[in-house]
């Protein structure tokens, strides 16, 4: 199919609008549960949509997006407050109210379902796509409604920004300069509530955790200051939602939630390693160059300190010598030392190996080393 | 009796939930107190992985090499977590979310691709099926028993042999694993040995309860006894009774309503729970907010007792009004002082409040202790 | 007092022994004089005392140091002093005011452990979160905010750190960012929680400078201290907790082995350096052992 058709059809551009809503707001409200180390919460919330979604089918009798979704996010918020009850007046942990909630929301979400589906009721095949999500079911009307859940989540982000980032990072000042803590915190925790609604039709829920997680830890990675982070997160969301929505839409029989999940993991891979100065390769590249510039500094000093000591700038040093020196194979170092124009090979005495000088290039850079030394 | 067990597809689908329900529960009740819980929910999803990718491997649908598989893929999945918190880039609970959102997805997609036909399709997986169990035999002995029983009563065996044997190491292990460490009881293979078996016990029961479901089973029956007992002892036996009970309820209510029995017996494990977490008799709701109200008064009668011993210790009464300097509201003071006079702790004299004996020395094993004689 | 119960009496349901002062609502200002006064506060946590029955005034202009040994309640008399836990009991004031008041003349450092220093966030962005409170609602940072959290690092001498990551700071560079951000508070009131816990030594002499330089422009500190032995080079002023207070005012007065022995009970050993101050028998100054 030539791509301007391709991209007329309105099925995929229903399918792009909707990932990219989806990546948007689950980008930059996820940042703020990723930061609060409240990664796991949007698994559970977006669980608990599920009974919602069966209690709006129920109430509205056909698959109305917006009624599911109110469903939705009335669940949703409950269990929010669940796992804060059971964390606050009992004495479970936060990791078991968590799984709790999320098994007992989704198991009545089960039942509701079955329920649903004993009353063959023929408009009820839909609900079970809700699980994994159906972007190519996406329709006009639904885009309207993710649009405006959107576009009120990132106002609100937008409005409240000062406050929402001072509350993630240090909620004790944040409080002893007066701020709502609780107020700010429950609103943060509603807001992921919205995105979970929105991903609802893209990804289903028992996905969506990883859209809330994946895109801000890849984000995370390419940036020191939150504001970028938070852009950054969204724009990731977006590519792993549209491209996992184009394949599932153009391809039959492949949910959508797994191939966006797969997308947004491969970013966080990628992420983890390349990215500049917090990527594990760029790490490990750094070790390496922070070993060789010690060794070179090192050995250049012993070779200084050898000429300092018999009064001969250019005092020949046997290699083998140099080895026992340092405990270890210099002949590496001192290669890469020549190949720099720091030491010079010379013939000293045939019979006992390799010896080695420092050039005048050498000599300034030990002496710059050492001085620097000191001054620590 | 097996015959007349084996006859009844009510009998065997109350079996099976028992089974499962127990498996879980024994081992459910070290995953919370080591606040693994959340890791019990990464294994269940990703051993849809090792199922899909044995069943390609092998055709096998289940069996020995399906146990081995799920066995795999709990210990990927730990693994997998436990990289990607030690790179320090990613906090743990980011790390949980990360890998088995990836593992899952992975395996529903090759679920998608090449396994339309076998029985592990996507709804079974998440939803289980717990009402066709009994259609699915393997002769033994001469009866035709159901393969989910035999998997899930070996399964079950195996893990209440590992919690009575190792009992004392996994006791300790979780409280003090440095102490374990330091007395050679080898506490992270102990961890990754309970894990192995969530993992086994996830793919025996995830096609009876599903892997969702299977979260509430290995979770909330010990949660709720948590909310109930100090003992470890007895917060193991109480979540299976809270299982066992709940297989047999949640049956009962998914005849009377025609639903998901998978779904109903989860449902149950929850009212437990809220039951527990409402009415506890100690961690209870209601008995804390009774005990916190109660220690409330109790701490601002020793407050005033300790402030009136104050002003005297100074040689003087109270300089101020109560609700001056300390702030109180004529009602929560007079609240207080109703109390201390209950208690025998103040009087009233010419000049005002003043501690009796008794308050005096309440009051002051609080702030002397060491004065206080013993006895 | 007599008048105080029959005023009380007449209030209807009110025990007669409540002492209900009708002017202490109307009254505007309570001890106006202290920077710092705190009544008849008793804190319990769970049920578990913390803070019993304690009065604490700090006057303007001093630096004061609370002291004591671990659990005697120190990081909760300040939050007490924010409002940031419950109080059982008792009353604050600052300059004569409560504390939602006086917000914008306090300002607070917490324990440099209290945030997840891998936050994306730079120094300089830390500091200007110090401004947060005075800007109020809605209203973004600005240019102004950026020269004086600017102005502050380099009071504290980390101006060339403006743009770090904060995760890349040592802890004494954290510490100096938690100071600047106090600093762009332009408070009158300083509440620190260990500010020289686990810094190394420059550090701790730029914060002590600094504090020290605050004092001298007016301002009023309360220090949560652990190091005995400098107390008395540091501070002027001195608060011994210990659940309640032991002991308070100016250091020299305050500093004696007696009262130290109260504070920390047995776990004081003889120190044979020769005070500073005389306030101590000269072989009776006592340190806490490590």
């Amino acid at each position: 199919m030539p791509l301007a058709v391709w991209l007329a059809d309105h099925t995929i551009q229903n399918v792009v609008a909707g990932a990219v809503l989806l990546g948007l707001v689950s980008g930059v409200l996820g940042s703020f549960a990723v930061l609060r180390q409240q990664s796991l919460l949007g698994d559970t919330l977006a669980h608990a949509a599920l009974p919602g979604i069966c209690l709006g089918f129920l109430l509205a009798g056909s698959r109305e997006l917006g009624v599911l979704a109110g469903g939705a996010l009335l669940t949703a918020t409950l269990a929010a407050l669940a796992v804060q009850a059971l964390v606050r007046f009992s004495r479970l942990k936060t990791d078991a109210a968590l799984g709790s909630v999320l098994s007992l929301f989704f198991a009545v979400g089960v039942v509701l379902l079955t329920f649903i589906q004993g009353r063959a009721d023929a408009a009820q095949g839909g609900l079970e796509s809700f699980l994994f999500g159906q972007a190519a079911a996406t329709l006009r009307s639904d885009l309207w409604l993710m649009g405006g859940v959107t576009a009120m989540a990132l106002f609100l982000v937008t409005l409240f920004w000062k406050e929402l980032k001072l509350v993630t990072f240090d909620p004790l000042f944040a409080a002893s300069v007066g701020y709502p803590v609780a107020l700010l915190e429950t609103g943060l925790t509603a807001l992921i509530a919205l995105a979970v609604v929105v991903g609802l039709q893209m990804v289903g829920v028992v996905l969506m955790a990883a859209m809330v997680i994946a895109p801000p830890v890849a984000a995370r990675q390419w940036t020191r200051r939150l504001e970028p982070m938070v852009a950054l997160a969204g724009l990731f969301g977006v590519a792993a939602g549209v491209s996992g929505a184009l394949i599932s839409a153009t391809t039959p029989g492949l949910a959508t939630g797994p191939l966006v999940v797969l997308a947004a993991s491969a970013i966080v891979l990628a992420s983890l390693l390349l990215a500049p100065e917090r990527g594990l390769l760029w790490e490990a590249l750094k070790r390496r160059r922070d070993r060789r510039a010690l060794a070179d500094e090192r050995l250049l000093a012993t070779l200084y300190g050898l000429a300092r000591r018999h009064h001969d700038p250019r005092y020949p040093a046997e290699q083998g010598m140099l080895d026992a020196y340092h405990g270890v194979g210099t002949r590496r170092v001192l290669a890469r030392l020549a190949g720099l124009g720091m030491v010079r090979r010379v013939v000293h005495m045939p019979n006992e190996g390799a010896h080695w000088e420092l050039t005048e290039a050498g000599q300034r850079r030990a002496r710059a080393d050492l001085s620097r030394a000191e001054a620590d | 009796m097996l015959a007349t067990l084996l006859a009844d597809p009510g009998l065997v689908i109350v079996t099976t939930g028992m089974l499962v329900g127990t498996a879980s529960s024994l081992l459910g009740a070290f995953l919370i107190l080591r606040r693994n819980s959340m890791l019990a929910d990464a294994i269940s999803h990703s051993i849809v992985l090792g199922i899909v990718l044995v069943w390609l491997l092998t055709r096998q649908q289940s069996g020995a090499v399906q146990l081995l598989g799920a066995a795999l893929a709990g210990i990927a999945t730990v693994a997998l977590t436990e990289l990607l918190t030690r790179t320090r880039k990613v906090k743990d609970d980011a790390a949980i979310g990360l890998v088995f959102p990836a593992l899952f997805a992975l395996g529903v997609l090759l679920l998608n691709l090449y396994a339309r036909d076998v029985h592990v399709d996507q709804h079974t997986v998440l939803l289980g099926e717990i009402g066709f169990v009994w259609l699915r035999t393997m002769p033994i002995l001469g009866h035709e028993v159901p393969q989910a029983l035999v998997w899930l009563g070996l399964v079950t065996t195996i893990n209440a042999s590992f919690v009575f044997l190792l009992f004392k190491e996994l006791k300790l292990a979780t409280f003090d694993p440095a102490l374990a460490h330091a007395l050679g009881f080898a506490p992270a293979a102990l961890s990754y040995a309970l894990l192995v078996l969530t993992s086994v016990t996830a793919v025996a029961s995830f096609e009876a309860v599903g892997v969702v479901l299977f979260v509430a089973f290995v979770i909330v029956p010990p949660a709720a006894a948590y909310l109930l007992t100090d003992r470890l002892e007895r917060m193991i036996l109480l979540g299976i009774a809270v299982a066992l009970a709940s297989s047999w309820l949640g049956y009962l209510a998914a005849v009377a309503l025609d639903v998901s029995i998978g779904g109903m017996m989860a449902v149950v494990t929850g009212l437990f729970l809220l039951a527990a977490f409402l009415a506890g008799p100690r961690y209870g709701l209601i008995a804390r907010l009774v005990r916190q109200r109660h220690q409330r008064l109790h701490d601002e009668c020793l407050a005033l007792a300790v402030h009136l011993l104050t002003a005297e210790n100074q040689g003087e009464h109270p300089r101020k009004p109560l609700t001056d300097g300390l702030a109180w509201t004529d009602a929560r003071a007079t609240r207080v002082l109703a109390e201390c006079r209950r208690h025998g702790l103040v009087r009233d004299d010419a000049a005002g409040l003043a501690l009796t004996a008794k308050g005096r020395g309440a009051a002051r094993a609080l702030l002397e202790p060491w004065r206080v004689e013993p006895g | 007092m007599g008048r105080a119960l029959e005023r009380g009496a007449r209030r209807g349901r009110a025990d007669p022994a409540v002492n209900t002062s009708a002017a202490a609502a109307t009254e505007p200002l309570h001890e106006p004089a202290l920077a710092l006064h705190v009544e008849d506060l008793t804190v319990a946590y769970h049920g578990k005392p913390v803070l019993w029955d304690i009065d604490v005034n700090i006057p303007p202009g001093v630096m004061a140091a609370v002291v004591g040994p671990n659990g005697a309640g120190k990081s909760t008399l300040l939050k007490a002093v924010l409002g940031l836990v419950p109080r059982t009991a008792g009353h604050v004031t600052i300059h004569g005011a409560p504390y939602r008041q006086r917000r914008r003349q306090v300002a607070y450092v917490p324990q440099r452990t209290a945030v997840d220093w891998d936050f994306p966030t730079t120094a300089l962005d830390v500091v200007i979160m110090g401004r947060y409170g005075h800007l109020g609602w809605f209203r973004r940072p600005g240019r102004a905010e950026r020269e004086r959290a600017l102005a502050a690092l380099d009071a504290m001498g980390i101006r060339d750190l403006a743009d770090r990551q904060i995760s890349q700071l040592s802890g004494g560079q954290q510490q100096r960012v938690f100071l600047a951000r106090a600093l762009v508070q332009e408070a009158d009131l300083y509440l620190l929680d260990e500010p020289m816990a686990g810094v190394d030594a420059p550090t701790e002499r730029a914060i002590v400078a600094l504090l020290q330089g605050l004092r001298d422009a007016g301002k009023t500190l309360l220090v949560v201290h652990h190091d005995l032995q400098t107390v008395s080079d540091y501070f002027d002023w001195l608060v011994l907790l210990n659940v309640r207070v032991i002991a308070q005012g100016p250091v020299e007065k305050v500093y004696t082995a007696e009262h130290l022995r109260r504070t920390y009970g047995g776990q004081v050993a003889l120190l044979q350096r020769e005070p500073r101050n005389g306030a101590l028998g000269a072989e009776t100054a006592p340190r806490v052992e490590a």
